[in-house]
């Protein structure tokens, strides 16, 4: 308690009830606990309503509770140009992006730690669901959270050991219903806070009306592969690989299985859909992906086997992984053939428990036929 | 948390704290003069004789009339009342409004809304040192001006506008002069009938009175209508019970500053000398942003060049000393200075390395001499 004193740690504070119990519980364990929100986005609406303002209110009133300070530091630039402009780009490439990976690897772990170093931190904390462990040799290691349904190191994967190295995950160890009911012991404002859903910078709001703001949207065909016309697209950004919701398609005479997307040409502007949740045209034998990054050295080699996720909160699945020599890209063969394995999502591998790190996934493949998925 | 006693206040211009007579005199006040100024018992007469002892005190301080005076809930509210009221009462002569782009908040959001309900704003620039080009203001007049509003004395810079020049061009002239006079009322010597001023927003906390009290000068015979309807009080200007405690508080705040300006001025003069010299003595790399023989002695806007304000507001904070930078935005963090902008253009640096240090009556040496050794560790 009383080495802890000396400690100070700046605990990115969102006003969720996540970060809040994760400010709670180190200032509890007698850090100098200093809370810092961060302004990413400007959502300011024609009436003047943000919902960056009420949040901060949130953070302001539990940083009184605790009796830490705080204050709130403007990371829109930053934000902009890591997080989204990689979001439109992707959306460009008719990928499906993950800006949660970004914003942290950018972000809370790139922009913000450094801010807080200048602040004398120590160490940052954020309240993901996610373990850090260091060993004998100093190496720290990323573990899931032990809430296996909160597990959130699929969005960290990207960390590297330098950021590790500074980073504190408190509520790793714990599941969501104890973190709520801390909360609610110490009658924290936040304790029964809805938990925010979908991409920070869009909320609640319509996902197609948000990003028809800021890129054309360009209608076409969607057909089968057969070269079957079955109506029209909104525009290839807004549909990703394997979903079933919004094509506006019913059962035909042969069968009355449901549409699902199963593919996209860029080029020439199709949306493809087939039917049945196990349509052929789904499944992956192999993936290929870039921008691999590790948790720290893992001495694999350049051939290993793994667990991997290609989605956030799937059931992991066993993997051979083959690396270039700059080990910065990967061939992923799947053990058994995997179920939309969507470009531009995360592929992140696993040692058990321990996330090893992860990549973006290009390209998936049916034995050595490139799966038309762009 | 904070140990008081280690903590540096260096923020008086955004509020001051209060004297301790002023304390005394308000807990007098809430404790045995309780009844409603507008009662026609003794407790309303007793009261009424209170509050209209503080509307002498205050108006004899700025050279005014006792009814010139209106108590109103701060500076805001003053310079709400005299924009948006001026304004539509003199609409029929006009629609053209002048007012510098430096002001405070409290008058560039009313001027927003006017210029949406058609009225024309012209905002004068500043110069480089943060001066007003009084010839500039004068080419800005013209047939259908009905109204100018400038401040005083600058918030974020300190730098004193030439409001008796103005005035005096003015007055010949049928159209409304307010001045903002939040921050110059206090340490500078106002006389209203002087500077011919028909409009002047004042607040008792940067005197080192209560928050939430202030009065809007209105010059004799200027008729616009009142802001707040409701009840009679304040000649019908200002509907609203009056906050007695607050306006004997207010005036004893003004007694405590009549008695004791040329010494709370010498002292900031002192202090800002030792500021300068203990910077430079650090060599710390900084500048000054304005013209200090142009602006009131308290405030201090300094920029360094390789420090983010808002990273150095928090490491001060961090260590127990409080200034300030540009203004708050949304959700608390700091947005660039318009004022640094006008003074400097869009582009500069200086907009989001800057802060304001401001100082005051309890301010001392050797809080200037921590400042600045905090600040060599940081910058």
């Amino acid at each position: 308690m009383e080495q802890n004193k000396k400690t100070r740690i700046v605990v990115g504070m969102s006003g969720g009830v996540d970060s809040s119990v994760t400010a709670l519980l180190l200032k509890e364990q007698g850090y100098d606990v200093v809370g810092i929100f961060m302004k990413n986005w400007d959502d300011t609406d024609e009436s003047g309503f943000c919902t960056a303002t009420q949040d901060y209110e949130d953070v302001a009133a539990v940083a009184e509770q605790i009796g830490i300070p705080y204050y709130s530091v403007n990371f829109e630039k930053e934000y902009w140009d890591k997080v989204f402009e990689y979001f439109l780009e992707e959306h460009r490439q008719g990928r499906t992006p993950n800006p949660d990976v970004m914003c942290n690897k950018e972000i809370k772990f790139k922009a913000f730690l450094n801010y807080a170093l200048t602040l004398g931190a120590d160490y940052v904390a954020t309240g993901h669901y996610a373990q850090v462990v260091r060993d004998n040799n100093n190496v720290v290691h990323l573990l899931r959270g032990v809430d296996a349904n909160k597990d959130q190191t699929y969005f960290l994967n990207q960390l590297s050991q330098d950021q590790l190295q500074k980073a504190m995950f408190p509520l790793g160890a714990m599941s969501k219903s104890e973190v709520r009911k801390i909360a609610q012991d110490a009658h924290l404002q936040t304790a029964n806070k809805k938990d925010s859903t979908g991409i920070c910078f869009i909320g609640e709001r319509d996902f197609k009306e948000f990003l028809m703001n800021y890129l054309p949207a360009q209608p076409g065909k969607m057909m089968t592969f057969d070269g079957k016309e079955m109506g029209h697209h909104d525009g290839l950004m807004y549909y990703t690989i394997g979903q079933r919701r919004g094509l506006g398609i019913g059962g035909t005479q042969n069968s009355n299985d449901p549409w699902f997307v199963v593919g996209k040409d860029l080029s020439q502007n199709i949306l493809y859909v087939g039917q049945g949740y196990h349509n052929e045209h789904l499944y992956a034998t192999k993936l290929t992906a870039e921008k691999i990054s590790f948790t720290h050295d893992i001495k694999k080699g350049t051939t290993f086997k793994a667990q991997a996720q290609f989605r956030y909160r799937q059931k992991p699945v066993n993997v051979t992984v083959i690396l270039n020599d700059g080990q910065t890209e990967a061939e992923v063969y799947f053990d058994e053939p995997a179920r939309a394995v969507t470009p531009g999502q995360s592929i992140v591998l696993y040692d058990e428990n321990e996330c090893l790190g992860g990549g973006t996934i290009t390209a998936a493949y049916q034995e050595d036929q490139q799966l038309q998925y762009i | 948390m904070i140990n008081m006693t280690a903590s540096i206040y260096l923020d008086y211009a955004a509020t001051t704290p209060m004297d301790i007579s002023v304390i005394e005199k308000m807990t007098d006040t809430m404790r045995n003069h309780y009844g409603n100024a507008s009662s026609i018992h003794q407790y309303g007469r007793n009261s009424k004789k209170l509050l209209e002892h503080a509307r002498k005190t205050v108006a004899e301080y700025i050279n005014a009339l006792p009814e010139e005076i209106i108590f109103t809930s701060g500076g805001t509210e003053s310079d709400n009342t005299a924009i948006l009221m001026g304004a539509h009462a003199r609409s029929d002569r006009g629609r053209h409004i002048i007012t510098t782009a430096v002001e405070h908040e409290a008058v560039l959001k009313p001027l927003k809304r006017l210029e949406a309900e058609g009225f024309e704003v012209t905002y004068l620039p500043v110069g480089i040192t943060g001066e007003l080009d009084f010839e500039h203001f004068k080419e800005a007049v013209r047939q259908d001006t009905i109204l100018v509003s400038i401040m005083s004395v600058n918030n974020e810079v300190g730098t004193i506008f030439p409001i008796e020049k103005i005035g005096a061009f003015l007055s010949e002239r049928d159209i409304l002069f307010h001045t903002d006079a939040v921050q110059a009322f206090g340490p500078l010597k106002i006389d209203v009938k002087k500077a011919k001023i028909d409009l002047l927003s004042a607040s008792a906390h940067k005197i080192y009175g209560p928050k939430g009290v202030g009065f809007l000068y209105k010059r004799k015979n200027i008729a616009i209508p009142s802001f707040m309807l409701g009840g009679n009080q304040e000649r019908k200007q200002r509907a609203g019970t009056e906050n007695l405690p607050a306006i004997v508080g207010f005036e004893q705040a003004v007694c405590h500053m009549k008695a004791n300006r040329a010494q709370f001025n010498q002292h900031a003069v002192n202090l800002r000398e030792q500021l300068i010299y203990e910077l430079n003595h650090q060599a710390i790399n900084f500048q000054i942003n304005g013209n200090l023989s142009q602006q009131v002695p308290h405030i201090i806007n300094l920029y360094f060049p390789n420090k983010l304000a808002e990273q150095l507001l928090i490491q001060l904070d961090l260590k127990q000393i409080a200034v300030s930078a540009g203004s708050a935005c949304t959700a608390g963090s700091i947005k660039p200075s318009h004022v640094l902008q006008s003074m400097y253009g869009d582009q500069s640096d200086r907009l989001m390395h800057s802060i304001r240090v401001s100082m005051g009556a309890f301010t001392t040496e050797k809080d200037i001499k921590d400042f600045v050794k905090v600040l060599k560790e940081i910058v």
